[in-house]
């Protein structure tokens, strides 16, 4: 058990179940600086998971399967969006009606074009190795691209501004809620990835196969402060954490299965409990 | 305009825009919107079994949005009453199995009945202690902890309480159930006794306890709130608790009323539909109430149409009212503002 917890193929499979939650998590970074609360990412991933298995059996292409994803993502967070930015709809109330929404969304879909209640046939996927998936390293380069974006460029310094004090960025002309629906839009796009990759992994599609991921992110931005890199870290965490749970199951290690599982929610749990405080959180988030 | 004219105007206004949506879907389905929406209401109001069908699932939606609207008068957010209830189901078919006909009828119903308040109280308690303590935000910590109840109880259940190779409790003894409402043979019971208790008391708790007031000053201004001495911490866990304690009585409807025993993802949707129902019953015991009666008509309603059309739709057309009337919502307070 031990051995096989520090071998090249565990931290491989470490990376490959961290990629779905470092992309949402830094959607969510993007959608949470600029002041909106963004429970819609289970949705959103979700969205992308199911675009992907469509687009990607359609066109018969991985690479297609992928883009299908982000766009589905990126719809569902228009709507998302639309409905929190202009109309100024609770934030927590529409991500979770937007979460709802997606899931019978793509179940009734699932059932209309593919005849199936409970999976897609097999999408086109990825058979190499993580680390020489192109998406691997487009995640990394995602994390370090949002660091350099939030810290050290003009949009970035405005995004911040508007989760912080939106008053004073109108107050020199910014339309802030054009840039909000901007960065939720992103964090559509980013979060639909990430479900692409779900897919395309798995090489199918299966009912909510989000599984609560949209959620855990959102929780790896709160305990990374809502920094990209700090929020990856806290991806990485989670990533481990599910991949011991895999490997405890195989080599049964006297703790139940039921209880292995849940090891991903309450780390979540005992980590936004030891961890970080309400202190840190953007100052205008949730006050669209 | 009048308040409540408003409101009512507004639902339907967000019933309809839902409802359209929905009709893209049936349509795209190859069906008619017409034919599967009449059915809907044949299915539902049109007979008596159906209406004991929608008061069947009206109840636990009653409970849930109860519990979602007295947290949120708070300003906190349960998002877990689906553990809390799957906690409280769990509870009062395990407590009813063991019970047995050791205590005398009512009492033991009583007894059953309390547990699983007591276990939804319990469950929705953790999340307010870590925010009281911690800061932890509930949203996240319920969320997970809906994940973690479910997997405690299959687990607890296949160690123990479950009947063999099955996912479902003993039956309860007879003296352990809570009797029909005689319907046209529906699943309608007199759990609805308590769920219509339960607005009642939210309603005379809220308008005239102090600690009713405790909790509306918390939800309007914490600052001011603690300033006037409100005791914010406890205030935070007790609502929680009691928010999670409506949830968990949500289970008993299934348990004591319905099938006679606990089966694993009984009941499952009816926690987070509560938030729509607190959403649109505008936090108020009687809206609640009526909003639930008109969640459990889409709820059965979708069953009733599975045969034309996916019930998924029933599920779209839920989620987009959600929506709509946050929507509303948000440009009447603006308005008024």
């Amino acid at each position: 058990m031990l051995e096989a917890a520090f071998s090249l193929a565990f931290l491989f499979q470490v990376f490959r179940i961290a990629m779905p939650y470092v992309m949402a998590a830094m959607g969510g970074i993007y959608s949470e600086r600029s002041g909106v609360v963004n429970i819609a990412l289970e949705g959103k991933l979700l969205a992308g998971a199911f675009c992907a298995a469509l687009g990607g059996i359609v066109f018969d292409s991985a690479a297609k399967g992928i883009l299908c994803g982000v766009v589905g993502g990126v719809v569902v967070a228009f709507v998302f969006g639309v409905a929190v930015v202009y109309f100024k709809s609770d934030q927590i109330v529409t991500g979770i009606a937007v979460n709802l929404m997606v899931a019978g969304l793509t179940r009734f879909f699932l059932k209309h074009h593919f005849g199936s209640t409970a999976n897609s046939p097999p999408t086109p996927g990825f058979d190499q190795s993580i680390v020489l998936n192109p998406v691997f390293w487009i995640a990394i380069a995602i994390v370090c691209l949002s660091y350099v974006v939030i810290n050290k460029t003009v949009y970035g310094v405005r995004l911040r501004a508007a989760g912080e004090e939106p008053e004073a960025l109108r107050s020199v002309g910014v339309d802030v809620s054009k840039l909000q629906l901007k960065s939720v839009l992103i964090a559509g796009a980013l979060a639909g990835l990430g479900g692409a990759f779900l897919t395309l992994d798995n090489q199918a599609f299966v009912a909510e196969m989000s599984g609560g991921r949209g959620y855990i992110a959102l929780a790896a931005v709160i305990m990374g402060r809502w920094k990209p890199l700090w929020a990856g870290a806290a991806c990485l965490v989670f990533a481990v954490a599910e991949a011991l749970q895999f490997h405890m199951q195989t080599y049964d290690v006297g703790i139940p299965g039921e209880f292995v599982q849940t090891l991903p929610y309450v780390l979540t749990i005992l980590l936004l409990a030891g961890v970080v405080g309400r202190s840190n959180a953007p100052k205008s988030l949730g006050k669209t | 305009m009048n308040r409540t004219a408003d409101v009512v105007f507004d639902l339907l206004i967000a019933l309809l825009s839902a409802a359209l949506v929905s009709s893209v879907l049936i349509l795209i389905y190859g069906q008619s919107p017409l034919r599967v929406y009449s059915l809907m209401m044949a299915s539902t109001w049109g007979s008596t079994y159906g209406l004991g069908q929608v008061l069947f699932k009206a109840t636990p939606l009653c409970l849930t949005g109860l519990a979602v609207a007295f947290a949120f008068r708070g300003g906190l957010f349960n998002i877990g009453a689906e553990g809390q209830m799957t906690a409280g189901a769990f509870v009062a078919g395990v407590a009813g199995a063991m019970c047995g006909s050791s205590l005398p009828g009512p009492i033991g119903v009583l007894v059953v009945v309390g547990c699983a308040g007591l276990a939804g109280g319990l469950v929705g308690a953790l999340p307010g202690i870590l925010k009281a303590s911690r800061g932890s935000h509930e949203v996240i910590v319920t969320i997970m902890l809906n994940f973690i109840v479910s997997a405690i109880v299959l687990y607890l259940g296949k160690r123990t309480f479950f009947v063999e190779e099955t996912t479902h409790t003993e039956l309860l003894p007879e003296a352990m159930r809570l009797s029909s409402l005689g319907l046209g043979g529906s699943a309608a019971n007199t759990s609805l006794l308590i769920a219509i208790m339960a607005c009642v008391f939210v309603w005379i708790f809220n308008r005239y306890s102090l600690k009713g007031f405790d909790v509306l000053a918390l939800g309007q201004n914490e600052r001011a709130a603690k300033a006037s001495g409100v005791p914010i911490g406890k205030t935070v866990v007790w609502t929680m608790t009691l928010s999670g304690a409506l949830a968990g009585l949500a289970g008993v409807g299934f348990v004591l009323g319905h099938k006679h025993y606990f089966e694993e993802g009984m009941g499952r949707g009816m926690g987070f539909m509560g938030i729509a129902v607190a959403l649109l019953g505008r936090n108020h015991p009687i809206g609640i109430f009526l909003a639930a009666l008109l969640l459990g008509t889409l709820n059965h309603g979708g069953f009733a149409i599975n045969h034309l059309v996916p019930r998924e739709v029933v599920e779209v057309l839920q989620a987009v009212l959600i929506i709509c009337v946050a929507i509303t919502m948000a440009s009447n307070s603006r308005r008024t503002s």
